[in-house]
């Protein structure tokens, strides 16, 4: 397959997640609303968007509306929500030949969508519905990419791009909300507003049934941590993720008569981290730094996807 | 009033009998059912993102070509005729190009000049003396054709550089089939969907022998493109990569294209960029579309490609007179099809004649297409004939003119219902080492605005889909 075509896929797949997780990201400040600060929330929500600064440079306080607008639209925000979209279907229309039909059509229906889209889209009392949209969108897109197409080296790409952007996704998420949340954990686990707070993160990453399912008992952080890194029956974990993203990378190289490099150790060293990791140690070694040291290697391995098989 | 042949209602006014069935669903149809099928094959096509770029035209550069619900209907005698012409003038015009670019018989025969091909700016001199594989330079040809009558076709023009619009046939059919299921199932329409299939076996049969399985690709300027949307679809009906230039890198005079797996060889390009974008090494240096030492392997005989450079040179309206005989010339047989006459401006009794009937005349520039650059004589005011005029004297030997032909109309579902429209038609015409092949139909495109010429989609043309009968319709005349 041509290398410019794995790149577009690759982008495409994580433009689609990146957009839905976002979404997730903003419902789950929206739903905090009224249970604590919402300045707190709506940073926070920016920082795991890893947009806070740019925020910073256009709007002078955080309120409700304008960060869930910054985060939906821009201005000036390359990876706003509808600039996602944009972007997931210019890496779509390049490589039109290598999607489905349904895959097509998918991307091409929600941005035709988004084109019409008024101001009010994402005024508070219509956002949820906004919101839904967009993750029907990426839906629809996993969907059919899921039941049509060919198992072939164009699969695995995509696949590699969903993962590898979910995993940075998920690694942000937690860290942020641990990071707002820590202070208060000296104030008493299991008090009212610290269920509510973990519960957020769990309702970001649309695990709070899963936990119930999982645990059985109370929200706790170290239940939360460990299910979204550790876990592997949880599909947005880091170790789900990594899972399948050392899976497409043996898949890739199989193809390739199993040719390996970079990508394919540090994939497989992740793995077998989260594979092998206990959430005691991790907590106890730091987990704001386990998880930075999460989102520079999901970073460098895009880097070494890109450096094996997109020049 | 002119009168103008219909192709559902004749001269006469009844309804000739390949339309027959065409004008009882009309009848039966009520107006808003008709515009409920137009919308929703509207939202079909934006869906599937069928769009065209138009240059002028600024802020949205995607854009929709009409699409009409009413067919253009040909019965199986009418295509008979024209596939017999087509395949005639066509494989003189490979005739003409190898003849061009080998021995110049026809020049020796003193039917054209060195000086007319050498001095031709579609003339490619790197292809002297270099005979592609399978003797074939127009591998995928347009040929233009407009009707005046019951029996009377003319070609308009020859289109040997890329032509475009093939997608539009496959993709106007299958809507079609989904708006209209039972008109399939009374009608018998001869399909048109093989024609990917027909295309890969035309490039493949052109590829060098290397003992590889001839590995083919179409190579695109990329997605702003206006036919992008031709280009993958071709690919992706193909099965074949679509690539880009820089995805392209030649060595050792072989072309190999970028992959996961590392270089790949590819044997056949059917390139839809221009000549002077395919090599920056030769042609246009600052060229970043094509790839650097593509002309050598081709030189080389490592590499096919499809259409071979300098093929304009037969499609050019100044060349186009000289058709007929070239046909005459290179296969010892009449024309099948007609030529439309035609003045060439470069000659100062033409341009006399030309100046004098302005009016009546469409004069065209010799190297524009798309419609650009052109004069309608009988629709253009006096100011613009005037200015046209002064044009023309300036650079007489950049237009050639031919008298407006009475085109053919077909009915067309307009905001007060059908009301005739003019019409031309452009049959894909794929030669191979193999032979040539034809799909029955091409592409129907059709002029919206009530008594316009212009069909070209970049005016505000539409399109139809074509259909070709699959046996003689009984009844009816």
């Amino acid at each position: 397959m041509l290398a410019r075509a794995a790149e577009s896929l690759f982008w495409l797949a994580r433009y689609m997640e990146r957009m839905d997780n976002l979404a997730r990201l903003i419902e789950a400040a929206q739903s905090m609303a009224g249970v604590l600060s919402e300045t707190e929330e709506w940073r926070s929500a920016l920082a795991a968007a890893g947009v806070d600064e740019l925020y910073d440079t256009v709007y002078d306080t955080v309120s409700p509306d304008s960060a869930a607008r910054f985060l939906c639209t821009g201005p000036d925000n390359s990876s706003a929500i509808i600039a996602c979209l944009d972007l997931a279907r210019i890496n779509a229309r390049a490589m039109r030949g290598a999607l489905t039909r349904d895959m097509w059509e998918a991307v091409n229906q929600g941005w035709l969508e988004s084109r019409h889209l008024t101001e009010r889209a994402f005024s508070a009392e219509t956002l949820p519905d906004t919101l839904d949209w967009v993750r029907t969108i990426s839906t629809r897109f996993s969907g059919a990419y899921e039941t049509t197409m060919l198992r072939n080296e164009n699969y695995w790409f995509i696949r590699l791009g969903t993962f590898l952007e979910r995993a940075d996704n998920t690694a942000r998420i937690l860290d942020v909300k641990y990071h707002l949340l820590l202070p208060q954990e000296s104030s008493g686990v299991g008090g009212m507003l610290d269920y509510y707070q973990w519960t957020s993160v769990l309702r970001a990453v649309s695990a709070v049934r899963a936990y119930q399912w999982v645990y059985r008992e109370e929200v706790k952080p170290w239940n939360v941590a460990e299910l979204l890194m550790l876990r592997p029956e949880m599909p947005r974990s880091l170790r789900a993720c990594y899972d399948a993203i050392t899976e497409c990378l043996e898949k890739i190289a199989a193809i390739h008569g199993g040719r390996r490099g970079e990508c394919h150790r540090i994939a497989g060293a992740q793995a077998s981290q989260l594979r092998y990791g206990r959430i005691g140690d991790i907590f106890q070694s730091g987990l704001h730094e386990h998880l930075t040291e999460q989102i520079e290697r999901a970073a460098e391995l895009g880097d070494q996807i890109a450096a094996h098989y997109m020049r | 009033m002119r009168q103008f042949f219909d192709d559902m209602h004749g001269t006469d006014g009844e309804v000739r009998a390949a339309y027959a069935e065409i004008a009882t669903w009309l009848a039966q149809t009520p107006p808003h059912a008709l515009n409920a099928k137009r919308e929703e094959a509207e939202r079909l096509f934006r869906r599937i993102g069928i769009t065209f770029a138009v240059y002028t035209e600024g802020g949205d550069t995607e854009r929709l070509i009409p699409f009409d619900i009413i067919p253009r209907v040909l019965d199986a005698d009418e295509w008979a005729f024209l596939e017999r012409g087509l395949k005639q003038r066509v494989t003189a015009l490979n005739l003409f190009l190898a003849d061009v670019y080998g021995a110049r018989e026809i020049v020796r025969a003193g039917k054209l000049t060195n000086e007319h091909i050498d001095t031709h700016p579609a003339y490619c001199a790197q292809m002297q003396g270099v005979t592609p594989p399978g003797g074939v330079y127009t591998h995928i040809s347009g040929i233009d054709l407009v009707r005046t009558g019951a029996n009377e076709f003319y070609v308009l023009e020859d289109n040997c550089r890329t032509p475009s619009g093939v997608s539009y046939m496959l993709e106007n059919r299958s809507v079609m089939m989904r708006l209209f299921p039972e008109l399939f199932a009374r009608i018998s329409v001869e399909p048109v969907a093989r024609y990917p299939q027909d295309l890969l076996r035309t490039l493949r049969s052109v590829a060098p022998s290397s003992g590889e399985d001839p590995c083919v690709v179409v190579l695109t300027p990329g997605q702003f493109n206006s036919a992008y949307y031709e280009h993958s679809f071709l690919a992706d009906e193909m099965g074949v990569e679509l690539v880009e230039g820089i995805d392209l890198v030649v060595r050792d005079k072989k072309v190999f294209m970028r992959t996961t797996g590392g270089l790949k060889r590819v044997h056949v390009i059917y390139r839809r960029i221009d000549d002077d974008f395919l090599d920056p090494m030769v042609f246009r240096p600052d060229s970043t579309l094509g790839a650097f030492g593509l002309m050598e392997a081709y030189r080389a005989g490592n590499v096919a490609l499809a259409n071979a450079p300098g093929a304009g040179i037969a499609d050019d309206k100044a060349i186009y007179m000289h058709v007929p005989e070239m046909i005459r010339f290179y296969l010892g047989e009449e024309p099948i099809l007609n030529n439309v006459p035609t003045w060439d401006c470069a000659n100062e009794g033409a341009l006399a004649y030309v100046l004098d009937h302005l009016e009546e005349l469409v004069v065209k520039e010799t190297r524009g297409s798309g419609g650009y650059g052109m004069l309608v004589g009988p629709h253009a005011t006096k100011t613009m004939r005037d200015d046209f005029a002064k044009k023309l004297r300036l650079n007489p030997a950049g237009y050639v003119a031919q008298p407006t032909l009475a085109l053919s109309t077909c009915p067309t579902f307009v905001a007060d219902g059908a009301a005739p429209r003019h019409v031309d038609l452009r049959p894909f015409v794929l030669s191979g080492a193999d032979g040539i092949r034809i799909v029955p139909g091409g592409l129907t495109r059709v002029a919206l605005t009530d008594g316009s010429l212009v069909v070209n989609s970049s005016q505000g043309g539409g399109t139809k889909d074509t259909w070709v009968l699959h046996t003689r319709q009984n009844g009816g005349k």
